[in-house]
């Protein structure tokens, strides 16, 4: 169960230099942190510019330029140059499974926050797809149709779903940063 | 996204309603609070499941495990190229006594129970009045004075009440008979490396043990064990009764082989779909007779002429008549198919539903079963599933899927 917490280094390493301003001595710290299983709370003072370092073992491996912000039902979007990519966070992967089939929208679907837009299908279980935001779909990850399990091996990054445009930008800072979705995965783990 | 979990099992609770399905305890869902889950009735391997990393779900009133540290398609494959436990304690265990035990069986059952030889069994149906499926059991004529009846946990009220409304009538009309409920737990074993890890442990030759035959037998060292050869994955496999002290070091013992692994209720139920086996409350239930349910093989040469089991007039005609629908097997790509999924003719008229359905993880490709109009139940024939309001192809195909490994002894 923890190895699925410890990402490749190499995705450690993609998030390093949007850490531009950790001391090298620090990003040395995180790679040996990275390396080992499992994965320790790490002190905040290694993530100078980061989001604060929660206990959650997920948030320790990355540290996106662009940060994530998520939904209660447990989506992730990320913006970049006007376009968000859209995915699902780990704890969903997780309690999914090993994903066999995805069911992604076409290119132009325009859709309102909360519509559904797809589904993940597990051998056990089906879980659909609901859209962080209002905008209108650019682009689908086509190498889900032959590698689903993508979104359960990289789900913040080579498992993205799709990208859209962002109609209503003023509808990211009702959604949650990873600090408020770490509380909220808390709550309801009981 | 939500998660919606179909979880099915070897037991009748699910109804052919909304399914009732229990719940990985998904945000978003209320799921069960650990007061309900400590209400939940438990197999005595209960505490070992989770020492293990089980991820314990309700089921039939039971907390029973779905999966273990593994990912499911890695436990269903495991058994299917090496073997697994399951814990399967929760299954009613009943012995009937007495001269009269084998009429009193058939009072109840289709099969010939009478012709089977010492030590063998049979899967065999309760039925009711009207023809339709009460459960599916397994019946085995022992050399011991008794027959040895295992029936699902979601039909144990069900099945131990109308076990006793016939014991009462049998034993006013001076029948000698008796029912015994067993304390014992039961773990099956399955897969292609079973026999190889069990011979350690038992003294007889389990090669001369052929599929549906059971003997007793001490088992790695612990006295008063019942193992049969069968199961509900279509492997090689057994199913172990052994005295619930002993069930937790019996399963250690298993598992300190390294062929041997804990599986859990998910692979359990991907196991026995693509080995075509029903699931009573999904597949088979009150509504369905053995015909519909393409289960005649069950039913005894002997009692098709006497007819002299529940709802044998409504049935026995249905064999030549045929019935309006029928139980098949289908195969598709794409988006999985589930349980309610609607069957329809390539022209786009509903036929038939789906009753179970899963993505194979052998086959990579997606098994169900479901009831057809019987014109479209050839195999071969094209159909086509809606799912999320499209439609996606389908072919009517032979059960089982994969093909099955019971040990024959050839």
């Amino acid at each position: 169960m923890f190895s699925s917490f410890c990402p490749p280094v190499a995705d450690v390493l993609l998030f390093l230099p949007s850490c531009c301003r950790c001391s090298p001595l620090s990003a040395l710290l995180l790679l040996m942190l990275s390396s080992f299983c499992p994965p320790v709370a790490a002190p905040a003072s290694l993530f100078c510019l980061c989001p604060p370092a929660a206990s959650h073992p997920s948030l320790i491996f990355h540290c996106p330029a662009a940060a994530l912000k998520y939904t209660d039902k447990h989506e992730w979007v990320r913006v970049e140059d006007g376009v968000g990519t859209v995915g699902i966070s780990k704890f969903a992967q997780e309690a999914l499974g090993d994903v066999v089939y995805c069911g992604l929208p076409d290119v132009g679907t325009k859709l309102s926050q909360s519509d559904e837009f797809g589904a993940l299908e597990s051998v056990k279980a089906a879980s659909e797809l609901y859209s962080p935001l209002t905008g209108e779909v650019t682009e689908v990850n086509n190498a889900l149709s032959d590698n689903p399990g993508l979104v359960n091996k990289s789900c913040y990054k080579d498992g993205w779903l799709i990208k859209m445009t962002i109609s209503v930008p003023e509808e990211l800072d009702a959604l949650m940063d990873e600090a408020a979705y770490e509380r909220y995965i808390r709550s309801i783990e009981d | 996204m939500l998660g919606r979990v179909v979880l099915s099992g070897r037991c009748g609770f699910w109804s052919r309603g909304p399914s009732a399905a229990a719940r990985l305890r998904l945000p978003g869902h209320p799921g069960r609070s650990s007061s309900t889950e400590a209400s939940l009735k438990q197999t005595p391997l209960h505490d070992f499941h989770r020492s293990q990393g089980g991820k314990m779900v309700e089921f039939a009133g039971w907390s029973m495990p779905v999966q273990y540290r593994d990912s499911h398609i890695t436990s269903h494959l495991h058994t299917r190229h090496h073997c697994s436990i399951f814990d399967v304690s929760h299954m009613l265990q009943t012995k009937v006594y007495g001269k009269d035990r084998v009429k009193f069986m058939e009072s109840l059952v289709v099969g010939d129970i009478a012709e089977l030889k010492d030590n063998q069994g049979t899967l065999s149906l309760f039925t009711n009045t009207k023809g339709g499926i009460m459960d599916d059991l397994i019946v085995t004529k022992t050399d011991q004075g008794y027959l040895y009846v295992v029936s699902n946990a979601g039909c144990a009220d069900k099945d131990s009440a109308h076990m006793q409304a016939r014991l009462r009538e049998f034993k006013a009309a001076g029948h000698d008979v008796d029912l015994e409920y067993l304390e014992e737990s039961l773990i099956a074993l399955q897969g292609p490396s079973m026999a190889r890890v069990l011979q350690e442990g038992v003294g007889d030759d389990l090669s001369k043990l052929t599929f549906m035959t059971s003997v007793l037998t001490p088992v790695f060292g612990i006295p008063g064990c019942r193992v049969t050869r069968c199961g509900y994955t279509g492997e090689d496999g057994v199913e172990i009764s052994v005295p619930r002290d002993s069930v937790v070091a019996l399963t250690e013992r298993l598992l300190a082989n390294d062929e041997v692994k804990l599986a859990g209720l998910g692979s359990r139920d991907s196991l026995r779909l693509e080995a075509g086996l029903c699931l009573y409350g999904n597949d088979i239930d009150e509504t369905t007779t053995p015909v519909e349910a393409a289960l005649v093989w069950t039913i005894g040469k002997r009692r098709r002429q006497v007819r002299d089991f529940p709802g044998a007039d409504i049935i026995i005609p249905q064999i030549k008549a045929k019935t309006q629908r029928k139980r098949v097997g289908l195969i598709s790509n794409g988006p999985p198919i589930r349980q309610h999924t609607p069957i329809l003719s390539p022209e786009g008229r509903v036929i038939g539903e789906v009753t179970s359905g899963c993505p194979s993880p052998c086959l990579k490709q997606n098994v169900a079963m479901g009831y057809v109009e019987t014109s479209f139940s050839k195999a071969g024939t094209p159909v086509q599933v809606e799912v999320r309001k499209k439609m996606v192809p389908a072919v009517v195909s032979k059960m089982p899927f994969v093909p099955t490994n019971y040990y024959t002894g050839h």
